[in-house]
């Protein structure tokens, strides 16, 4: 049972009645703690969130992974029973390893450099650089874009000879490049576009982080001498570790999350260099109707995000620096 | 940062450059998108400073496709979300916070996992529930996954961690139930909470993609980004003009509140920290 | 059609969700209005909606007391997964227009009815057999008829005159065979001092659904991609990866078209910004691409190899199944309303599809628009050569596999050969059900 604080007026409160008792006798405005109905407030005010959650997460889960062992169903013959079929199907596809390696380059591409590049937004946002509110607005701007709106202006960006991008690049004497149509580069464009949309959104929380260092430590290691590089890598970075992991957590759900520029920009290709796997799940899943294969690659994706939260979680645990 | 700013001229100038070469970088699309939007069509491709300025895109745009509609539509859904998201999350939030009972480590744990696997993640199954309850192509079918949020629920038990007990020892003294406590006491104090989190939700699912396109068929439901994604499929022949001028216009609103509300936006950002 | 936990949720869904479905949906209005509803693509620019409500309006007006609504859903691929999702959620839409070739999804999926029985008057059996048989093809599946012709298309080669006359090439004579068309790109070509080219010669769009344009190399090579039962994939034909070669080769030995992927929906917009010479695209960008010229042009059918050979594509109507006899009966009329000849007619004109039949071009609309603008009669004059576009089951599947491996060997990551031998393998295992 929870000890009752002393409180400041120093009167004392009735002993807690246990059990039935309590129940009989207390009116609602006596201390819940000591009722087994507040085990029936708490249950009531979770409930509504609970149904939600329990019908479009936790048992889509379960269902997901029961109907991968089923086959799709169609117009002449009914789903049945199929084991690992799918599966197999599955890892004898290349379309499907495409785009896992794809979606694993796509992650490990754009969560180092939008972190960094957040970092640095942050620091130069938080020092006392001439016009910084003007940049920090510049940063943050196409975070409130839709992924859509995005993906059209940077495809207008991409469109060979005339895009933006060529303009620029034939100033300065190169080519024109079809950025979107070739498979080495496609992606990389790809990549371009989201560490573009997501930096700024990460470099907010930096900055409120930074924010919050204690200035005497600044003043302390100033009268040590320690350079500008020595106090961030000693005492900056390791205060912002709890932050770090944070926005790590957010980039990694995006990473896998987050489609919606292919759709406009490439639809997948050419020949699926930009096949990620939530795409081709809405592609098999929506397209082509094909529930088994859908499903199967479903726990795909699952399995990787589950393995990504425990690592972050075992992460947690150990490196981050709290105050 | 520190009281005296112990770099030489010549890196701060440095810093500020690149600082500025990033931000113009970084600005530049945008800009660009806006100035062909507002431009003749014929200067979609030759860039000429003295071109002169036209709203005749937005209104071939606006008129291409039923983009009122799709405002509405998608002003609708937002509040929704973010109406039923700042009810069920507080309720939620303050069950973990200030009461004991059993399997609530548990059951935190459980609500945790939607941070990662998010609605569209598990479309499939997802979408077949909808149907089975009669949702399909209803506003109210895209917006019921996102009811609830494990990120709202983890951010307001923070906040209501935060909240000294005696406060709420002294409403109840003045007898107020449980959600009488909840009410006064715990949500006025969560307030930069709710800014920021509101902003942010709002922001999200203004701009949210995928799922809506799996769940809306028709122009009664269908939100602005799925509408824009329709009117620029490439099959229609690219117009740039039209379609910069068309995404000009679904992310205006929320690039002008962004621009008039900054200020409070990055700052209820900080206030909310991250612990 | 649910999955086994799709059904366990449809009982538990059930029996909790009776009071949220009265509250949350809307009473349908029980007005004389029956609304007929039908998805459609746009597949070329030009003020559209406006057409088809303007069609739907005009259709109002002689049968009152219905409601026609377009749903405009996007292109051809998201049509058809939207129409699909709409009737799998039970939503069963009453008519669509849909790509031609998806007609064996579409009957494989039990989704759509044969047209035939509800043919009945004189007239209406005039109106039925007057469809071009090039388009009537994979309108047909086993003896029944599921679909009606509507705005159907073949891809030409559009000719910039005025550049051609800068090349020294005669300004009206469009080429007629391959080597002729590479001749004029290599003539029509041009430079700047840099080396950088700024116009080129010849573009055929490569990204989307490849394969369209891809059909207009492979019926000239005298090859069909496809068996008419749609079981089996004729990929990896020799004749098919010369054409491939030869498609390749324009950008990679020949420089005369643009290398990697080249954008089908910024194709127009170059030729009228002279950055192209000559490109394929579909007749049904005539009208846009004659509205916003600033030089004369000319259009010719695709040129020969060893024939004239080009693909039809394009959108067909087709009427739902599960719907009730009464709005059949109306979807039917309906689709009458929208195809008759007069209307074909003005459909084409107003956006350069090709009229459906020869009585739409027998009318005095059409006779009168095409003695002023021969270019509208091409995509007629190629309808001979015309075969359907690759129709087989799973349609989306295959045509998915076919342009990937398309795609990789035109931005150089497959040889033509390996690419089509890839892409047969993946179809024989798509199709290896239905053979």
């Amino acid at each position: 049972m929870v000890d009752q604080p002393v409180r400041r007026d120093g009167i004392v409160p009735p002993a807690p009645v246990e059990g039935r008792a309590a129940a009989r006798l207390s009116a609602p405005s006596q201390t819940r703690k000591w009722l087994p109905r507040h085990y029936v407030e708490a249950w009531l005010l979770l409930l509504p969130s609970l149904v939600l959650l329990a019908t479009f997460t936790h048992i889509p889960i379960v269902s997901t992974l029961i109907d991968s062992f089923y086959s799709t169903p169609k117009a002449n013959r009914p789903s049945h029973f199929v084991g690992l079929a799918n599966y197999d199907d599955m890892f004898a596809d290349p379309i499907f390893w495409k785009s896992f390696w794809n979606n694993v380059v796509y992650a490990l591409g754009t969560i180092p450099v939008s972190v960094a590049i957040a970092l640095a937004m942050a620091i130069f946002v938080n020092g006392r650089l001439p016009g910084r509110g003007l940049l920090r607005m510049a940063y943050f701007t196409p975070t409130v874009l839709p992924m859509i709106a995005v993906a059209n202006i940077w495809l207008f960006f991409y469109t060979p000879s005339y895009g933006l991008l060529d303009q620029i690049a034939r100033l300065f004497g190169g080519h024109a490049t079809n950025w979107l149509g070739s498979q080495s580069t496609a992606l990389g464009a790809i990549m371009v576009v989201t560490v573009w949309k997501e930096a700024g959104f990460f470099m907010i929380f930096y900055l409120a982080a930074l924010q919050q260092i204690p200035p005497d430590l600044k003043e302390a290691a100033d009268i040590e001498g320690a350079s500008r590089f020595t106090f961030f890598r000693r005492v900056t970075w390791p205060l912002l570790m709890p932050v770090t992991l944070f926005i790590l957590v957010n980039a990694v759900i995006n990473a896998f999350r987050t489609v919606d520029h292919i759709f406009i920009m490439t639809g997948g290709g050419p020949d699926n260099a930009t096949n990620v796997l939530l795409f081709h799940i809405y592609e098999i899943g929506f397209k082509f109707w094909d529930q088994g294969y859908a499903t199967a690659m479903t726990m795909v994706l699952l399995a990787i995000l589950a393995g990504l939260a425990l690592v972050q979680f075992l992460t947690a645990g150990r490196k981050v620096h709290y105050q | 940062m520190s009281a005296r700013d112990r770099s030489s001229p010549l890196s701060h100038a440095l810093e500020t450059g690149a600082a500025w070469a990033l931000g113009l970088f970084w600005l530049a699309p945008l800009l660009y998108a806006i100035w062909t939007a507002f431009h003749p069509a014929l200067y979609a491709t030759h860039f000429d400073l003295f071109a002169p300025l036209t709203l005749e895109n937005l209104d071939r745009a606006w008129h291409a496709a039923p983009f009122a509609r799709y405002f509405l539509n998608t002003i609708i859904l937002v509040t929704m979300i973010v109406g039923a998201q700042c009810v069920l999350c507080t309720l939620a939030a303050f069950a973990f916070a200030r009461f004991e009972f059993p399997g609530r480590n548990l059951l935190f744990a459980l609500v945790l996992i939607q941070l990662m696997i998010a609605p569209e993640i598990l479309a499939v199954a997802n979408y077949q529930t909808v149907r089975a309850l009669g949702f399909v192509d209803s506003l109210i079918g895209v917006a019921l996954p996102y009811f609830t949020s494990a990120f709202g629920i983890f951010l307001l038990r923070q906040a209501f961690l935060g909240v000294p007990k005696d406060l709420e020892e002294a409403a109840r003294i003045e007898g107020c139930g449980t959600l009488g406590v909840l009410w006064r006491v715990y949500v006025p104090l969560a307030r930069p909470i709710y800014l920021a989190y509101g902003l942010v939700q709002v922001s999200f699912h203004w701009n949210n993609f995928l799922w809506p396109l799996i769940i809306t068929n028709s122009v009664e439901t269908r939100p602005l980004t799925v509408g824009l994604s329709v009117f620029s499929s490439t099959d229609q022949g690219i117009d740039w003009s039209v379609i910069t001028a068309a995404t000009i216009m679904t992310s205006g609103p929320l690039l002008i509140g962004f621009l008039l509300f900054q200020r409070q936006f990055v700052q209820s950002f900080m206030r909310a920290g991250i612990k | 059609m649910t999955t086994p936990t799709g059904t366990r949720i449809t009982r538990r869904a059930a029996v909790a969700s009776g009071l949220a479905l009265a509250a949350t949906r809307a009473v349908p209005a029980r007005a004389a209005d029956m609304e007929i509803r039908f998805y459609y693509p746009i597949a070329v620019s030009g003020p559209i909606t406006k057409l088809i409500d303007s069609y739907g309006a005009d259709f109002e007006r002689e049968n009152p007391g219905v409601k026609i609504k377009p749903i405009y859903a996007g292109d051809y691929v998201q049509t058809i997964g939207k129409a699909l999702i709409a009737m799998k959620g039970g939503d069963i839409p009453e008519c669509a227009i849909l790509l031609a070739a998806d007609i064996m999804t579409l009957t494989d999926e039990n989704a759509v009815i044969a047209l035939d029985d509800l043919v009945k008057t004189p007239e209406d059996k005039t109106w039925f057999e007057g469809f071009y048989p090039g388009f009537m093809e994979n309108a047909r599946l086993k003896g029944k008829t599921y679909a009606i012709p509507f705005q159907r298309s073949t891809p030409v080669l559009y000719w910039n005159k005025a550049a051609f006359q800068e090349a020294g090439l005669d300004p009206d004579k469009g080429p007629t065979s391959w080597q002729e068309m590479l001749d004029f790109a290599k003539k029509l070509t041009k430079k700047d001092s840099g080396g950088n080219v700024t116009q080129w010669g010849l573009e055929i769009p490569s990204d989307g659904n490849t394969s369209w344009l891809f059909t207009g190399l492979t019926t000239a090579n005298g090859v069909r991609l496809a068996n008419a039962d749609g079981n089996k994939t004729n990929f990896d034909d020799p004749r098919v990866v010369e054409a491939l070669q030869f498609f390749l080769d324009l950008s990679k030995t020949q420089g005369v078209q643009p290398s990697g992927l080249t954008s089908w929906g910024t194709a127009p917009r170059d030729f009228l910004e002279k950055k192209l010479a000559m490109i394929w695209q579909t007749t049904g960008n005539l009208t846009n691409i004659k509205a916003n010229a600033s030089f004369p042009f000319g259009v010719a059918m695709l040129p020969k190899k060893a024939q004239f050979g080009a693909p039809t594509g394009g959108g067909n109507f087709y009427i739902f199944k599960g719907i009730s006899p009464e709005k059949q009966a109306m979807a039917f009329k309906f689709v009458k309303f929208m195809t008759q000849p007069e209307r074909a007619a003005a459909w084409s004109i107003a956006t350069g599809y090709v009229a459906t039949s020869p009585a739409a071009y027998a009318t005095d609309v059409m006779k009168t628009y095409i003695a002023g603008f021969p270019q509208a009669s091409v995509a007629r004059d190629q309808l001979q050569y015309a075969v359907p576009e690759i129709t087989v089951h799973e349609g989306q599947r295959v045509m998915k596999v076919f342009n990937d491996n398309l795609q990789a060997a035109l931005t150089g990551g497959k040889t033509p050969e390996a690419a089509m031998r890839d892409a047969q393998r993946e179809a024989d295992r798509i199709l290896k059900d239905y053979t």
